[in-house]
């Protein structure tokens, strides 16, 4: 039987936006979820206990869940990371975008996507294996014995007793699953989220701006400093935020070389346990409907609310810079 | 045409929804713990009968036990021994719990193999792991802090630990945690001044053992009780088990069902 082309057409719109609207359902029900289960732990421990509390002692009887240490894990890693990940990657996104020969570029920029399909558990366990047993095994004896000795045969007054003993505390590294290896293989995991957003936000940056700059008599670096990065200044801090996103929610790399010491880290050398490698160490044992389930609930609430802010951050700036953009395009 | 391919494909989804079932069903749910041990045990039983379906979860022993009371499991599986509580709310229900000791596990504490410690009290591993102790000074070794290793608060491994070892006392906040066995030999490995624990089975030689009260882990030491660190393992049935529980628990003793229990690295109870 025919049907008339309306029909058809209506029938199509119809199927579309039920599967679009499915998969909206099917996240809001998620969100729904995560909340309704989250929301047990805080009623039943008391919000100030459970956000600030010092103690993660889920199973011991009776059990506290102070989520601070978590929350300061997560914030620590995040922290080193985005130092050492974002002028990286911002560099090499100006560097693939701006400087490198068209041959070069072509070459360097799916190696840089290809890292980030690089699994992260192979990132984990390269710095457990590796970077780890560098850090006790090679650098920490070089600044807590070595060091040491040549301050100490210098024979000078302080620096060969108060110094060298100092060095000798406080540069030991007790251990290589620190917070400083999560962050060198978290910045693995970041520097192709940032470097390929950041590029692609460099490369739309008009022509005309350029050409602009260098009728001016501006040589390629102020071009490319005082024009087209200010010019792009909203895509760039998207990447960013996108990839502390990335970092934040990051789970396999800080389960496996963070440590896992739930407590608020002091120094770059010190073990943090991270919010995802809490929940991912502990759901697969943590009783089903227990107190402990509800907390760890809990901190993927606090987790997602994180990660929803940032996502919520880096929209408003994008929608606010390219009406701006397109103003000035007019 | 149309109408008979209809039937088959509905009488085909019916089926695949609801399976065919013949033989008989086995739901066995309970420790963690002895989860490995069921699973395994599970697998090679079912090879031998291909009519027995077993069903094995792992939601703890208290929900174990509580599944079994209740009715919705048929073996329940306890890293530790029924509390009177749980044997009197049974009989209330007509339950009478009934154990089986069915495996060993036995935890050694471990250190790097440079440590030149070999011999380490009950006392000291509790304080080291409180936090007490902090250096390897006060354990003979030398002027460093000791990197504390120690396993999930979650997991069986460190439920022992924390019961026959801390006694009470929380694990100092600071000491790392890994999610296994394998990750603690490894960590343990290459880290010159940590201790840690590590199951009986996944002894390696890449870590040292320590003696504990002067005296060495094996499975006989496991087995007779002289070793400080361990604890049975059971499955927990109604009353003395029959028909295919028996069959199963049966073969759980059985040198076959043993066997089992070794190569998942627990002691087997012979």
């Amino acid at each position: 039987m025919a049907l008339r082309w309306q029909t058809k057409e209506k029938a199509i719109e119809l199927i579309v936006s039920t599967v679009g609207l499915t998969s909206v359902i099917i996240l809001l029900l998620i969100g729904f979820f995560l909340f309704k289960e989250a929301f047990y732990i805080f009623f039943k421990a008391g919000v100030m206990k459970v956000l600030f509390g010092m103690e993660w002692y889920p199973t011991y009887d009776p059990p506290s869940f102070g989520m601070l240490p978590l929350v300061a894990g997560t914030l620590a890693v995040t922290l080193l990371t985005a130092v050492i990940a974002i002028p990286l990657g911002l560099a090499t996104a100006v560097y693939i975008a701006e400087i490198a020969h068209h041959k070069v570029k072509e070459f360097l920029k799916p190696l840089i996507e290809m890292l980030a399909s690089f699994p992260s558990v192979v990132l984990g366990f390269f710095g457990m294996v590796i970077i780890a047993p560098m850090l006790s095994n090679w650098l920490s004896p070089i600044l807590s014995e070595t060091l040491p000795e040549i301050l100490r045969s210098t024979n000078l007054p302080f620096i060969s007793t108060t110094l060298a003993e100092l060095a000798y505390n406080k540069l030991f590294i007790a251990s290589g699953l620190n917070i400083s290896t999560a962050a060198l293989m978290l910045t693995v995991r970041a520097i192709p989220v940032i470097s390929s957003i950041a590029e692609d936000a460099l490369t739309a940056v008009p022509r005309t701006y350029r050409e602009a700059s260098y009728s001016l008599g501006a040589n390629k670096w102020e071009t490319i400093l005082k024009v087209v990065i200010p010019a792009s200044v909203s895509g760039l801090s998207i990447a960013v935020i996108l990839g502390i996103g990335t970092i934040i929610g990051e789970t396999m790399i800080v389960l496996m070389v963070a440590g896992g010491a739930a407590v608020i880290p002091c120094g770059i050398f010190d073990p943090a346990r991270p919010m995802p490698a809490a929940i991912a160490a502990e759901m697969a044992e943590a009783p089903y409907q227990s107190l402990h389930y509800h907390a760890l609930f809990g901190v993927g609430a606090l987790l997602f609310l994180i990660t929803f802010l940032l996502s919520l951050l880096s929209d408003y700036i994008s929608k606010k810079y390219r009406s701006v953009r397109i103003g000035e395009k007019i | 045409m149309k109408k008979f391919l209809m039937i088959i494909f509905t009488g085909l989804i019916v089926f695949s929804l609801t399976g065919l079932s013949f033989g008989e069903d086995l739901r066995i749910d309970g420790s963690t713990t002895v989860l490995p041990i069921a699973q395994k045990a599970a697998e090679v039983y079912m090879k031998k009968h291909a009519d027995t379906r077993i069903f094995v979860s792992g939601s703890g022993s208290g929900t174990g036990i509580k599944a079994l009371i209740d009715g919705t499991t048929h073996i329940a599986t306890s890293s530790r021994e029924a509390k009177d509580k749980e044997v009197a709310s049974g009989k209330a229900k007509g339950i009478t719990l009934t154990g089986h000791k069915v495996a060993l596990d036995g935890i050694i504490p471990v250190v790097h193999i440079s440590m030149k410690i070999n011999d380490i009290t009950m006392e000291q591993l509790r304080d080291v792991y409180n936090g007490k102790i902090k250096s390897w000074k006060e354990l003979g070794g030398p002027n460093r802090p000791i990197s504390v290793v120690s396993r999930d608060t979650s997991s069986g491994t460190y439920e022992v630990w924390e019961e026959k070892v801390l006694k009470g006392d929380k694990v100092r906040a600071d000491a790392l945690l890994v999610a296994s066995n394998g990750q603690a030999v490894q960590t343990i490995a290459q880290n010159k001044f940590a201790i840690g624990y590590i199951g009986i089975g996944y002894i390696d030689k890449s870590v040292k053992i320590l003696k504990v009260n002067g005296k060495s882990a094996s499975p006989a030491s496991v087995r007779d009780g002289s070793w400080p660190v361990a604890r049975p393992l059971f499955m927990y049935t109604n009353g003395k088990p029959t028909g295919v529980i028996g069959k199963f628990i049966h073969f759980m003793m059985s040198a076959e069902g043993q066997k089992v229990v070794n190569e998942v690295k627990y002691v087997s109870i012979q």
